[in-house]
């Protein structure tokens, strides 16, 4: 990982030197090793803290909504499942995208820190990735893990290594596919009774603070002026009120995202309180697979989505389901 | 005077329809006129199309004291604006699956096409919808305890 981020880093700055782009987003050191944050260089001095490593999680190609209006080219590095919100993004006419210059990186899996300070390694300093190993150095010494047991939640089903969107690559290494189960989730909750299911969604949107976290970190939530923030909408609180509120909040927010959702997994990485939000998402995803046929959001940056397109022999609403509750 | 005796009164649902203008509410119309009855707690919501329906409207519907929320416009390939219905149709579909999927009854919502020559229909459908709500009780799972003296009022 070393090597692809010293490329990333000599890169950018032959970028900023010869003009061609006046910023790169890219990830700077944090004050721990695993929580490097997204940030913007504009300067090759400024490059001295750019960072790629097993904890670069997050995708930055909502930062390009901003980037991609101001003057000048924007570079960013985009791991391939980022690519999916990029196309998106310009889909939706939020990023120019003769303005930004990706540099598709490879990705070999993004780490789950939580998950490695449950597995007991503390005041970790290092991560080492050694094919289906990694080797966490921390304070207390070495410990050595499967790589499948502290992957991101969204690496678990990882949507492939191919980049959707690239002016470049760095690519050094082949990347493994990791296994795809997408749906294992929403199908163990489908199988519940209502009531169970009624139950588990209780105890689990209970835990929100309505830090509005999983909104602001969605590519796919790029309104400037979002339906939450409107005072009359009796949603617009800090703090919820009733459960009502989470209900609402939490439906709306991934209905309007159904259809957009490229499964990018932000959502429930961010979330302060591990609600598993891509829960909700994915059984968008499902719906809309078995009903509306096989769509991937962020696959190509043209096209109709499937809630802005219909065909006459649809089914209909009543027949989603058979006597039993279950998907006819 | 103020009934104080202990017999519980029959349950009687709330139901929230949006009709869409075109179709579905001269359809009601033409229930009426043709003094065919339906029940008097279903209430009417008129939106130009069943493609107005916002999810959010149907949310608020249920968080208002709503036991059940019916939307109906004209049928499949008469949409007075060509294409609206085809666009609720989808939405409808995931909104409902989906409130099934976080444990929201799924009988509590439905979709029904209704022309504006369908008043037995129209007529048929709310006493049937009506029905199948009443069966399941009052909505527990959508309220909002800030709504309910609105309830109790209505």
């Amino acid at each position: 990982m070393r090597d692809v981020e010293l490329k990333m880093k000599e890169r950018a700055a032959e970028l900023l030197k010869s003009g061609e782009v006046a910023r790169v987003i890219g990830w700077k050191k944090g004050e721990f090793y695993f929580d490097p944050e997204p940030s913007v260089f504009e300067t090759e001095a400024e490059l001295e803290n750019f960072v790629y490593n097993g904890f670069c999680g997050a995708n930055l190609s909502k930062y390009l909504i901003a980037a991609s209006k101001k003057p000048g080219k924007t570079a960013v590095f985009l791991k391939p499942c980022d690519t999916y919100s990029f196309n998106e993004l310009v889909k939706e006419h939020r990023v120019v995208r003769e303005n930004i210059h990706v540099v598709a990186i490879e990705c070999q899996g993004k780490l789950d820190i939580s998950k490695i300070k449950k597995l007991g390694a503390d005041a970790v300093t290092e991560v080492e990735e050694l094919g289906e190993k990694v080797k966490v150095s921390s304070l207390y010494g070495d410990m050595e893990f499967a790589k499948e047991e502290v992957l991101l939640e969204k690496c678990l089903c990882c949507k492939g290594k191919e980049h959707k969107a690239a002016d470049e690559t760095i690519i050094l290494h082949e990347m493994p596919e990791t296994k795809n189960d997408r749906f294992s989730g929403v199908e163990k909750l489908e199988a519940m009774t209502p009531d169970e299911r009624f139950a588990f969604w209780k105890g689990e949107l209970s835990k929100c603070i309505r830090c509005n976290a999983c909104r602001n970190v969605c590519p796919a939530c790029s309104c400037v002026k979002c339906v939450f923030d409107n005072p009359n909408s009796g949603i617009a609180a800090k703090a919820n009120d009733t459960e009502f509120e989470e209900q609402m909040f939490h439906i709306i927010r991934a209905f309007h995202v159904a259809g957009r959702c490229t499964d990018c997994g932000e959502c429930s990485r961010v979330c302060p309180q591990n609600i598993p939000l891509h829960l909700l998402n994915r059984k968008f995803i499902k719906d809309i697979d078995t009903l509306y046929g096989e769509f991937q959001a962020g696959d190509v940056p043209e096209g109709k989505t499937p809630l802005t397109d219909y065909r006459t022999e649809d089914t209909e609403p009543g027949k989603v389901f058979d006597a039993e509750g279950k998907h006819a | 005077m103020q009934d104080v005796t202990t017999e519980k009164k029959e349950y009687v649902p709330n139901i929230v329809a949006f009709c869409c203008n075109w179709c579905s509410y001269a359809g009601a119309d033409l229930a009426g006129s043709s003094r065919l009855s339906y029940p008097a707690n279903v209430k009417i919501i008129r939106v130009p199309c069943s493609c107005r329906v916002n999810p959010m409207f149907v949310l608020k519907a249920f968080q208002r004291g709503a036991d059940g929320v019916i939307l109906c416009g004209c049928h499949p390939g008469d949409c007075h604006y060509v294409t609206g219905n085809y666009y609720t149709r989808r939405r409808m579909a995931l909104l409902f699956s989906f409130l099934n999927y976080l444990g929201i009854e799924k009988e509590r919502t439905r979709v029904e096409w209704v022309s504006a020559a369908e008043g037995a229909r129209f007529s048929a459908v709310m006493n049937d919808f009506v029905k199948t709500v009443a069966a399941l009780g009052e909505n527990k799972r959508l309220t909002d305890l800030r709504c309910k003296e609105d309830k109790n009022d209505a």
